[in-house]
């Protein structure tokens, strides 16, 4: 049985970690009294190491409900925080933390059997999640070179509380663009969005659904005020990805999709490894009681903007490839008609035009008959990053702000340049393939055998 | 003779188990005893308890399958894998060929041919191996064909069919085009003759043919291996001299693979209906044919909807090397296997048809005949046809185009040389295929 080890960095990386875990152990547990083969439970949770330069979040988890599930030496805390500087995230706790944090990983890693897979969780916008959560992912590289390295990336809207989250974003960008094997951008607007129309859906069910006792979507703290965003509801869809992705690796179904294969389908060369997820129905996202829809609804709404968990709209950008995690009771029959219904109005590159990864894992999610993962990896991620890079340059013009990052220890103005450079040649990358949507490209000319 | 069985990843393994239980149910069934004592001993082995254990090595990269399979077998009550037969690791293959070929294989060896020492060293006479695989991931088709070459290698006087289940044209695996290049480039050269089945084609079966609502992969599976079973269960042939056959893969490896650079193979079976009909049906033997004639010729797997309208070109036209033109489906050789009643009076001579075949192999050498007088699997009278034609042409070119397409822009190359298989590599192989693809169609020159 393969395990992942679980890294979460940050404030935002310990919460989406926590919440990932509590469902995790949920899942298991249920399966589990259906008295269904399971060696899953002891083996794939085996490790997670929670990293924040703060104390608050770690301590609220040590507390809460989770507190079994972690031990102190999986843990790694500060007291000072990081200012919302990716430069002392990075620099500063990089190098004092460096051999810490090599030996929580080692010790994690011989914990299993065969360690498949890093799951790096971190935010883009704050300082520790993005400036020491990077510096933890390039550690992952050098250590393990061989270990698949994928990275749930929080990127901040462009209303976000921090000012300098732009310069956090790229100064990031750049590490995650060079050290990880697969990235999945996820967007606070999004999320909000989503938890919204979850909201919507079910006031709007027939009377007598109620909100589940458990629900996920009021906040932990009490009621919620207008204003306030919803984050255990938004942390909750964040946790519900990384549920899917790793599914199949502990069920089974009819045909596996483990980790590996993610990353070697969904990448076609290096640099190119955004994939952009959707988890559709929206109602499995948090304990609300709605019928079940329609199969084949599930399906189109994976494709659609409403459901994607940044903000893009893949079907008016190119798909360079997309796979499908499919659960629960649904055939390889309903997959294929799904895909042959909506392959035509999905623009897919030219060298790709039939290239879908799909599996099939029997056990649904808790409470819900069948669920859809899609990643998609497509060109729809460039306008997002283009936003970045602008948001990034309006401070970096005028220099504001940067004296907080260039004071700290080996922190150089070269660094700031060298990641808007590496961003702008990734959007170049995504431009180059965009030019060919529109081109009719023909087949390449066979080799010609002589007779 | 025995047959012993090589399942490989995931498909293999799940395809594997399903031949298993159609055949065990077979010989169960089977209303004459020697029939029964011939499969049961080509296929099984028999504990002292009295328990039939399949003649199968199973292996994987990772064990969820392999488990699984061993569960269902169990189950049966009639047959169940030996307990110590089977081969997995903790992580897969990730759907790379280059991992699956150059470095798991070689890694997991000595642990795998030691498993099929023990399973041959169980025959008291050895017919050949059946690796069973899929060519669109990483483990059935870079492991399986690693290990194909081991086989070759250890037992270089057996024969080796290898059963390959090629993936829906509309991708389960993204690079399943690469995985499928790479795989048959090398097992044209080491295996006796790859049978293949399609999931687009069976996918067709079950919705058209056997009218199911919901398909799942066992259903895909099972239509598989009733197929397989149709060519591998007991039947008198030419040289066995009014015995079973004791060497059934070699009689069709030489009825039907006679030259190297043809070794691509379909099967072919009639009647094919849901199992609850087939009580209610009756069957003739000139009908049956007749369909599967024509099911030949226009390249088409099951009896709904076939086109009557596919005819053999005049001998007087010229024929062009265009592929397949007119949808006709020109056959190098034939395998005609006829199971059931009254067998001996069947009339085959549809399938001598000279217009049939290609021009230089006389029709007497191009078809063989094999009998049984025993009913096949709940069908009173059955046929299976397996045939060394143009059917694979065109599904093989379209493979060969897409992975081609892919490989002009270098997308994925890199995942395949982090593992060490390099871009001469994938030229080769595309030239091997581009062989293959112009020698099947010169067959209608």
């Amino acid at each position: 049985m393969t395990q992942s080890v679980v890294v979460q960095v940050g404030q935002c990386g310990n919460q989406v970690g926590c919440r990932f875990w509590d469902l995790a152990l949920r899942e298991h547990a249920h399966v589990n009294k259906r008295g269904l083969y399971d060696e899953a439970l002891s083996s794939f949770f085996r490790n997670a190491v929670l990293i924040d330069m703060e104390e608050g979040v770690v301590n609220g988890i040590l507390q809460g409900p989770l507190r079994e599930v972690f031990d102190s030496t999986q843990l790694l805390t500060d007291v000072s925080g990081s200012g919302n500087n990716w430069a002392v995230g990075h620099l500063t706790y990089g190098s004092a933390y460096r051999e810490a944090i090599v030996n929580k990983l080692r010790k994690a890693a011989e914990h299993c059997d065969c360690l498949q897979c890093f799951f790096l969780i971190h935010s883009m916008g704050g300082g520790t999640g993005s400036g020491l959560g990077t510096r933890v992912l390039s550690l992952l590289e050098e250590e393990f070179p061989d270990v698949c390295r994928i990275v749930t990336a929080m990127y901040p809207s462009a209303e976000d509380d921090v000012i300098t989250s732009p310069y956090n974003s790229v100064l990031a960008m750049r590490e995650l663009t060079e050290h990880a094997d697969c990235v999945l951008p996820v967007e606070n607007q999004s999320l909000v969005d989503i938890v919204n129309k979850i909201s919507v859906m079910s006031h709007g069910a027939k009377p007598g659904s109620v909100l589940r006792k458990d629900s996920t979507v009021t906040s932990g703290q009490g009621s919620l005020s207008p204003t306030e965003k919803p984050f255990d509801a938004m942390n909750n869809i964040v946790a519900n990805l990384l549920l899917n992705i790793t599914s199949s690796a502990r069920f089974e179904g009819s045909l596996n999709m483990d980790l590996n294969e993610i990353a070697m389908n969904l990448v076609p060369f290096p640099r190119l490894h955004y994939l952009v997820p959707s988890l559709t129905p929206l109602y499995t996202l948090a304990d609300v009681n709605i019928p079940t829809r329609r199969l084949d609804q599930m399906f189109s709404d994976a494709f659609s903007k409403d459901h994607q968990l940044i903000r893009a709209d893949p079907k008016r950008s190119l798909y360079l490839a997309c796979a499908l995690m499919v659960r629960g009771n649904v055939q390889v029959s309903d997959l294929r008609r799904n895909i042959e219904r909506l392959r035509p109005s999905l623009p897919f590159v030219s060298w790709n035009q039939e290239g879908w990864k799909t599996g099939l894992c029997s056990v649904p999610p808790v409470g819900h008959s069948h669920s859809l993962l899609a990643l998609a990896n497509n060109t729809c991620v460039k306008p997002t990053f283009m936003e970045l890079r602008d948001r990034f340059t309006k401070l970096y013009r005028k220099k504001a702000h940067l004296h907080h990052y260039l004071d700290v220890d080996g922190m150089e103005q070269s660094i700031f340049s060298e990641s808007l450079s590496s961003l702008s040649e990734l959007i170049d990358e995504y431009h180059q393939l965009d030019a060919t949507k529109a081109r009719l490209i023909p087949d390449a000319p066979r080799l010609s055998i002589a007779r | 003779m025995s047959v012993v069985t090589v399942q490989l990843g995931q498909c293999g393994n799940q395809v594997g188990q399903q031949l298993f239980d159609v055949i065990s149910s077979d010989a169960q069934d089977g209303q004459r005893k020697t029939y029964s004592s011939v499969s049961w001993e080509r296929f099984f082995r028999q504990t002292s308890q009295g328990d039939f254990e399949a003649r199968a090595v199973l292996v994987d990269m990772e064990p969820k399958v392999i488990n699984h399979s061993m569960n269902r077998a169990a189950k049966s009550g009639r047959w169940r894998y030996a307990e110590a037969s089977h081969f997995s690791q903790k992580q897969g293959s990730g759907n790379n060929w280059a991992n699956g070929y150059r470095v798991l294989g070689p890694r997991h060896r000595d642990a795998v041919e030691e498993l099929v020492r023990r399973e041959v060293e169980h025959c008291d006479a050895l017919a050949g191996f059946i690796p069973m695989m899929s060519v669109a991931g990483g483990t059935g088709s870079g492991v399986g064909t690693f290990v194909t070459q081991c086989l070759r290698d250890v037992y270089p006087s057996s024969f080796v069919l290898n059963h390959l289940t090629w993936p829906y044209g509309t991708g389960e695996v993204i690079v399943q085009n690469y995985n499928s290049v790479l795989t048959l480039a090398h097992l044209y050269q080491l295996s006796d003759a790859l049978l293949v089945h399609e999931n687009d084609a069976v996918h067709r079966i079950c919705s058209q043919q056997l009218n199911l609502k919901q398909i799942s992969f066992g259903d895909i599976n099972r239509v598989i291996a009733h197929q397989l079973a149709g060519v591998l269960q007991p039947a008198l042939t030419p040289d066995s001299c009014g015995a079973y056959s004791g060497n059934p893969l070699g009689e069709l490896v030489s009825a039907l693979a006679c030259h190297p650079e043809y070794k691509l193979l379909s099967a072919c079976s009639i009647p094919q209906m849901a199992s609850a009909s087939i009580a209610f049906s009756t069957f003739s033997w000139p009908a049956l044919l007749k369909h599967l004639r024509q099911m030949l010729i226009a390249n088409t797997k099951m009896e709904e909807g076939i086109d009557w309208q596919v005819r053999p070109p005049p001998a007087s036209a010229s024929r062009t090397s265009s592929l397949t033109a007119g949808g006709f489906n020109a056959s190098l050789a034939n395998l005609l296997i006829l199971r059931g009643k009254d067998v001996y009076s069947a009339e085959t001579g549809g399938f001598e048809d000279p217009a049939i075949y290609t021009s230089w192999l006389p029709p007497a050498e191009a078809l063989s005949l094999w009998k049984s007088p025993v009913p096949f699997d709940k069908y009173e009278k059955s046929a299976t046809l397996v045939s060394n034609s143009q059917a694979l042409l065109r599904p093989l070119d379209d493979m060969v185009r897409k992975a081609w397409n892919m490989f002009a822009s270098r997308a994925y190359i890199h995942q395949y040389v982090k593992f060490g298989i390099s871009e001469e590599d994938f030229l080769d192989s595309f030239t091997s295929l581009e062989q293959v693809i112009s020698s099947y169609a010169q067959l209608q020159c």
